[in-house]
C-alpha cells in the first residue's frame, strides 16, 4: 500500500468532518499525478528526485517521549527565548500540538488546537480553498492544525511564536498546519519557525556553533493560511531551519481584505531541497502586502521560491524583495508572478530578486513574470544574479582591504541590509546572526 | 613625516579599443600639492583610476612608482597598502557595511605606526576627524555612502583619508557637489595633512575655487590625454580666467 493512502489519512484522529475532509484530500491527491519538472511551476526544481515512497506520515511523537523528551523540549525553549519578546508560545512536535503558553493564550484570543475552535471546519482551508499537490497532501495528513484567531479590534503588543519542531524518525513526513485569522482592525505579530530539533541539528549549528549530527532524511510540508480582515495589520516572520537532508515543500498563503496590511518575511536556511511558495491575494480595496525573503544556500542545497502577488481590487499594493546568496554548489530559484486582475485599477506591484553567486559551481535562476489584465496599474520587476559587485569590491580594495576580506564585508553587508527589514524587531538579532553564521562570514 | 615620491612616467592607458592617456609624466613629492585641471574628457578621472587599478582600464605603457615600488604591477589593495589613497568622484555605495567596519579592516591591514589599530581606536579617530571636517557623527554608523548626499560623501571620503593617513592621495573632483563651507573644510583638512604627515596630493579639479584653500605647488593642465601645460598657482588662475580653449 502506498504510504500516503486515503485509508492512512482516514485513520488519523479527529472529528468526523475533519476525517472526511482528510479522506477527500487524500483521494484527490492519489488521483492526481505528481508534479514533474516539465510543469512550468516546477521548472528548475528537483521534484523529479523526490521519491514519496521513502516517507510515511507521522502523527505522534513516541520516540521523543521516551529518552529525548526533556532535552528536545529544552532546545525548543532555548530557541524560543532567542526569538525576542513574545506574548505566547505555541509548540508542535511532528505536527502535533505540544504546548501553548503565555498571556495571550488566556485573553479573548483563541490560540491553540484548531479543532477546539467552534468555527474550526470553516476556518481550515478558508484561505487555501482549492489546494493542489503538496498542500493537498497537508490537507490529507495534517494531524493537528494550529489556529490563531485574533478578534476584531484587538492588538497584541508582543508577537506570538509558533515553533514546529521535527524530531527523530528518519523517513518521516511531517505536516504542520497553521491557520491565522486576524479580525477587522486587529494587529498581531507572528513568528513561525520550522526547525529540526534533533540534537546537533541546524538550529544548534546556527545558534550555538555545534558540529552537525548525521542529518535525518524527512519530508516536511508546512502550510500556513493568513486571513486578514478589513484594516488588519499582520507582521509575519517565518524561519526555516531544517536539517541538511530534509525535503521541504512549504506553502504560505494570505488573503487581505480592504485596507489590510501584511508584512511578511521568510528566512530560508536549511534543507536539501526546500521550496517555499508564497501567495498573497489582495482582495479588498487599498490592501497592501510587503513580502521579503532572505536565503543562503550552501553545499548541494537547493532553495526554491515561488511567489504570486495577486491584485484583485482597486488601489492595492504589493512590494516584494527576495534576496539571497548561493555558495559551494548550491542552487537557488526565484520564480514569481504579478497578476493584475481586471478591476485592480491604480494598483502598484513591485517585484525584485537579488542573488549573490559566491562560487563558480553555484547557480541562481531568477524568473519574474507579469500577467496584466488591467491598464491603469503600475508594475515593476527586476532581478540581479551575479558575483559580488565589482565596483563595491574596488571601493573597499582601494582602502587597502584584501580581496577575500572585501568580499566577506560585502556579503555580510548584503545580509545585514536585508536583516534590517525584518518587521518584528525582537527577532532581528537572531536572524542577523543566523544569516551571518550561515553565510560563513563575520565582521570580526 | 614621510618623504618620498609618486612618479608617473610616460603613462599610456585607456579602455579596450581606446587610448585615453597618451603619455603622462609628472612627479609628486611628499608634502606637495599638485593640481590637475582640464576640460571634460581630457582623461583626468582615467588618470586617477588607472593609478588606483580600477577594473576595466588597460595600461598600454609607462610606469607609476611610489618610492620605487611599481604600482602598476600590484592589485588595487596592495597599491593602497603601499600608501596610495583615492578619494573618488563618485564614492560607491556598499550596503550593510558601516564605515567603521571597513576602516577597521583597512587599518588592520596598514598599520601606520607599526601596530594594528583596534576598532575602538578607529572609532575615536573617526569621531575626531568627522568633527574636524563637519561630518555628522550619525553618518559614521551608516552603511558606506548609502543615503548620503553628494557633499556628505565627499566629507566622508576626506574623513577616510584622514583616518587612514596614506602617503599619497589622489583626489578625483573632491570639490564637486560641495558647497562653499564644505569645500573650505575639505580643502583645509587635506592641506593640513601635507604638514601633519607629509601627505603628497594629486588633486583633480575643474575649478579654481578648491585651490584657494588647498594651495597647489604645481598645476598641470591636461588636454587630450596629455599634460599640455605645467606651472605654479598662477596657471590655475589663468585657466579660470580664460578657460581651456588655449590649451586644447
Amino acid at each position: 500500500m502506498p504510504t500516503f493512502a486515503p485509508d492512512t489519512a482516514a485513520s488519523l484522529p479527529g472529528d468526523a468532518w475533519l476525517q472526511a475532509r482528510r479522506t477527500a484530500a487524500a483521494e484527490a491527491f492519489a488521483a492526481s499525478a505528481l508534479p514533474t519538472e516539465k510543469d512550468e511551476v516546477w521548472r528548475y526544481s528537483r521534484i523529479d528526485r523526490l521519491d514519496l515512497d521513502r516517507f510515511a506520515p507521522v502523527a505522534t511523537t513516541p520516540v521523543v517521549a521516551e529518552n529525548q523528551g526533556a532535552s528536545t523540549s529544552e532546545r525548543i525553549h532555548a530557541l524560543a527565548d532567542r526569538l525576542g519578546p513574545r506574548s505566547c508560545l505555541v509548540v508542535t512536535i511532528n505536527g502535533v500540538l505540544a504546548t501553548v503558553s503565555g498571556e495571550a493564550a488566556s485573553s479573548t484570543m483563541t490560540i491553540g488546537r484548531l479543532t477546539d475552535h467552534p468555527e474550526s471546519s470553516s476556518l481550515l482551508g478558508s484561505v487555501l480553498a482549492t489546494p493542489t499537490d503538496f498542500p493537498l497532501l497537508n490537507d490529507a495528513f495534517a494531524p493537528d492544525p494550529v489556529v490563531i484567531d485574533v478578534p476584531e479590534g484587538v492588538t497584541l503588543e508582543a508577537p506570538i511564536v509558533i515553533i514546529h519542531a521535527v524530531v527523530g524518525l528518519g523517513g518521516s513526513a511531517v505536516f504542520p498546519r497553521t491557520v491565522v485569522r486576524a479580525g477587522a482592525e486587529s494587529g498581531v505579530g507572528i513568528i513561525e519557525v520550522v526547525v529540526d530539533a534533533d540534537e546537533g541539528a541546524l538550529v544548534e549549528q546556527v545558534l550555538g556553533g555545534l558540529a552537525p549530527a548525521v542529518p535525518c532524511e524527512r519530508l516536511v510540508v508546512p502550510v500556513t493560511e493568513l486571513d486578514l480582515g478589513e484594516a488588519a495589520v499582520v507582521d509575519y516572520v517565518s524561519v526555516q531551519a531544517l536539517g541538511a537532508a530534509a525535503w521541504q515543500l512549504a506553502h504560505q498563503t494570505s488573503r487581505l481584505a480592504a485596507r489590510a496590511k501584511l508584512s511578511s518575511y521568510a528566512v530560508a536556511l536549511g534543507g536539501a531541497y526546500a521550496r517555499l511558495r508564497t501567495d498573497s491575494a489582495l482582495m479588498g480595496e487599498s490592501a497592501s502586502s510587503r513580502l521579503r525573503a532572505a536565503f543562503i544556500g550552501r553545499d548541494d542545497q537547493m532553495l526554491d521560491f515561488r511567489t504570486l502577488q495577486d491584485h484583485c481590487a482597486p488601489r492595492t499594493t504589493s512590494d516584494l524583495l527576495f534576496m539571497g546568496a548561493v555558495a559551494d554548489t548550491a542552487h537557488s530559484v526565484y520564480s514569481g508572478l504579478i497578476r493584475m486582475q481586471k478591476g485592480a485599477v491604480r494598483s502598484d506591484a513591485r517585484q525584485t530578486n537579488h542573488n549573490l553567486v559566491l562560487a563558480e559551481g553555484a547557480q541562481a535562476d531568477s524568473v519574474p513574470n507579469l500577467d496584466i489584465e488591467e491598464n491603469d496599474v503600475q508594475c515593476s520587476h527586476g532581478s540581479t544574479v551575479g558575483p559580488v559587485d565589482e565596483d563595491q569590491r574596488y571601493y573597499l580594495e582601494s582602502r587597502g582591504i584584501e580581496p577575500g576580506r572585501a568580499e566577506q564585508l560585502i556579503v555580510a553587508g548584503f545580509f545585514e541590509a536585508i536583516a534590517e527589514q525584518v518587521p518584528l524587531a525582537g527577532v532581528r538579532p537572531l536572524i542577523g546572526a543566523a544569516l551571518a553564521e550561515r553565510s560563513g562570514v563575520t565582521r570580526d | 613625516m614621510s618623504t618620498g615620491e609618486l612618479v608617473i612616467d610616460d603613462l599610456r592607458a585607456g579602455i579596450p579599443g581606446r587610448e585615453i592617456l597618451q603619455g603622462i609624466s609628472l612627479t609628486v613629492r611628499s608634502g606637495e600639492v599638485h593640481a590637475v585641471m582640464g576640460p571634460n574628457g581630457s582623461g583626468k578621472s582615467t588618470l586617477a583610476h588607472v593609478i588606483m587599478g580600477r577594473p576595466g582600464y588597460e595600461v598600454l605603457g609607462g610606469t607609476v612608482t611610489l618610492d620605487g615600488i611599481d604600482l602598476l604591477a600590484l592589485p588595487t589593495w596592495q597599491r593602497a597598502r603601499a600608501g596610495l589613497f583615492l578619494a573618488m568622484q563618485h564614492p560607491i555605495e556598499v550596503p550593510g557595511v558601516p564605515l567603521v567596519d571597513a576602516l577597521a579592516s583597512a587599518r588592520a591591514a596598514v598599520p601606520i605606526d607599526g601596530s594594528a589599530s583596534s576598532t575602538p581606536d578607529i572609532m575615536g579617530r573617526l569621531h575626531d576627524e568627522a568633527n574636524r571636517i563637519g561630518l555628522d557623527q550619525r553618518l559614521l554608523d551608516r552603511p558606506l555612502n548609502v543615503d548620503l548626499s553628494g557633499g556628505e560623501r565627499k566629507r566622508n571620503e576626506t574623513v577616510q583619508l584622514a583616518v587612514l593617513r596614506p602617503r599619497f592621495a589622489l583626489l578625483d573632483e573632491i570639490d564637486s557637489g560641495l558647497d562653499v563651507d564644505a569645500l573650505a573644510d575639505v580643502g583645509r583638512r587635506v592641506q593640513d595633512a601635507t604638514d601633519e604627515w607629509g601627505l603628497g596630493v594629486l588633486a583633480i579639479t575643474h575649478f579654481h575655487r578648491l585651490l584657494d584653500v588647498l594651495v597647489p605647488d604645481v598645476v598641470h593642465v591636461l588636454a587630450g590625454g596629455k599634460v599640455v601645460a605645467t606651472g605654479g598657482p598662477e596657471l590655475a588662475r589663468a585657466v579660470d580666467r580664460t578657460g581651456y580653449a588655449g590649451y586644447v
